[in-house]
């Protein structure tokens, strides 16, 4: 650290700590230097890279198939949404109509991807402030999720199951009344992550009024996805800009207006619900017919520009395509929600105290692969 | 708004501004470098566009310039607009940093200084974000040389 340090002028002065990169409560290996005037947190400067694979460097050198996989490797707890936005940028530029079964197979896909990614961080988020028993349950339900989408897919975290065109498999035979059965088992279990967390007094007196975000900066940052919403930024992509099957389903986009770590705590576990209606709406009109439409083997983008957003669990994912015209794309971007999102704890943790620090981390939900790409 | 209500006021406040809607489910708006604080500034704060939120922030390798792209959009009113800004230096690239305008930028800018190596004048923090400071070379350039780590596909 090349800073001055700086004397107050009662002989104290301000310290630097490392939290991370391997603190237990970055997820991953996310390096953050706190400035600190006793436990006073001043600055948080995030120090990326530790995982930083350069996938954009590594798209303009693969072709439009093979890209698809390396986005399970951004935010793997999004890894259908992530394969969802790149398809549907290139079906997009290529004109292809993706059948009617596709597309609810994705739809359904995204949001059993949506449960689990929250029930993993509703488990994390509870060890994170000293609770272990959320963890179990957490890890519990997200298991089923997990089951399911290796029978269909064949892999239980980077499923890779979208190509363009539609999806690589048929549905399992066992899909449809195994994720009913897990819906229905889920339904009993979420009231008991209210028991558990949302209704504790030491978790409420731990999250509430903590790591405030106003709207206004929300938007400023670009903080999407439940965290967004939490300080009121209407910015769920599945209602401002649908896609898939998202414009004929019902559903509420959870806003809050506090922006603090509980309504974030809260959005998702609203969203949780909302994601079980979804998929409720959908399960039993799964239409018949061809999963995957026939594209060419070589896919080849025409000359121009493709940008998509999807929502991931963690926010707006955007897809940006430059082609000229080859095989592999000019330029890829990934617009990672996370990348955004982090950039804003400065302006939540600022004036706070380390251990509330942690609290406002675990309710952004951070994935670092997501983040360093 | 739509495109061509953008269009027509974007030319009465910028008359230099050009505007291309070809291969781009956006409008893409480009203007001079040395004006980009000021459109954006403009497209920000004004009553009709109100473009308060850039959901990204990057920037392309071009043969003979770099090239900025800011995607912006307004949280209230839901319209959409690129803004494009040609970097004909390409030994040096240099451009306006909008920090103060959208803070995500800060961390965005920061990515594209350490990919691409353009630099924001008067970002308040620009270092490398990603790789570390003695890095030699910006890998997302297109003449950036790693034999070892980067296998072409022919």
């Amino acid at each position: 650290m090349s800073q001055d340090i700086i004397m107050n002028p009662d002989g104290t002065q301000e310290y630097f700590i490392n939290m991370g990169p391997q603190h237990p409560s970055t997820h991953g290996v996310l390096r953050l230097v706190l400035t600190l005037d006793g436990e006073i947190i001043e600055k948080v400067e995030p120090h990326l890279g530790y995982i930083h694979r350069s996938i954009e460097k590594m798209c303009e050198k693969d072709n439009y198939r093979q890209i698809i996989h390396l986005t399970d490797r951004m935010d793997y707890l999004s890894a259908h949404m992530n394969n969802h936005a790149v398809c549907l940028a290139i079906e997009n530029g290529l004109s292809v109509e993706v059948p009617e079964r596709a597309v609810v197979i994705r739809t359904i896909m995204d949001e059993l991807t949506r449960i689990s990614s929250h029930t993993l961080w509703w488990g994390v988020m509870g060890m994170d402030l000293g609770a272990i028993t959320s963890f179990l349950y957490g890890f519990r339900d997200h298991e089923h999720i997990t089951e399911i989408f290796e029978e269909t897919c064949g892999a239980r975290l980077t499923m890779n199951y979208n190509v363009p065109g539609g999806v690589m498999f048929d549905l399992h035979p066992d899909f449809v009344k195994k994720t009913k059965a897990f819906l229905a088992d889920f339904k009993t279990k979420l009231p008991e992550y209210d028991t558990l967390l949302s209704n504790n007094v030491i978790f409420l007196e731990r999250t509430k009024g903590v790591g405030i975000l106003t709207k206004e900066m929300a938007i400023s940052y670009g903080v999407t996805g439940p965290a967004g919403r939490a300080s009121g930024f209407a910015s769920d992509v599945r209602k401002h800009e649908p896609y898939s099957k998202y414009p004929n389903v019902d559903f509420k986009e959870i806003l809050y207006t506090e922006g603090d770590t509980f309504s974030r705590y809260k959005a998702r576990i609203d969203e949780m619900w909302e994601s079980i209606k979804i998929i409720e709406q959908l399960i039993d009109v799964i239409p018949e017919g061809d999963f995957v439409a026939k594209t060419r083997n070589v896919i080849k983008l025409p000359k121009g520009e493709f940008y998509q957003k999807v929502e991931t669990a963690r926010g707006e994912l955007g897809v940006f395509i430059v082609s000229d015209g080859k095989m592999q794309p000019y330029r890829m971007k990934f617009r990672s929600p996370g990348f955004s999102n982090l950039s804003a704890l400065n302006e939540m943790a600022k004036g706070g105290k380390i251990a509330d620090l942690v609290a406002t981390m675990s309710t952004l939900d951070l994935v670092v692969p997501d983040i360093d790409r | 708004m739509t495109n061509e209500e953008f269009i027509s006021t974007i030319q009465n406040w910028f008359p230099d501004a050009e505007f291309i809607e070809e291969g781009s489910q956006f409008l893409n708006v480009f203007v001079p470098k040395d004006k980009i604080l000021e459109v954006a500034k403009k497209l920000k704060s004004d009553n009709a566009t109100q473009l308060d939120y850039m959901f990204n922030l990057t920037c392309v390798d071009w043969p003979d310039h770099f090239q900025m792209v800011y995607h912006l959009k307004s949280s209230e009113l839901g319209h959409m607009l690129v803004l494009k800004v040609k970097l004909e230096n390409k030994e040096n690239p240099e451009i306006e940093t909008l920090c103060d305008l959208y803070r995500t930028a800060e961390l965005h800018e920061r990515e594209v200084y350490d990919l691409f190596g353009v630099k924001f004048i008067n970002h308040p923090d620009l270092r490398r974000l990603f790789l570390t400071d003695d890095w030699i070379g910006h890998p997302l350039r297109k003449d950036y040389v790693d034999e070892i780590n980067i296998v072409s596909l022919k």
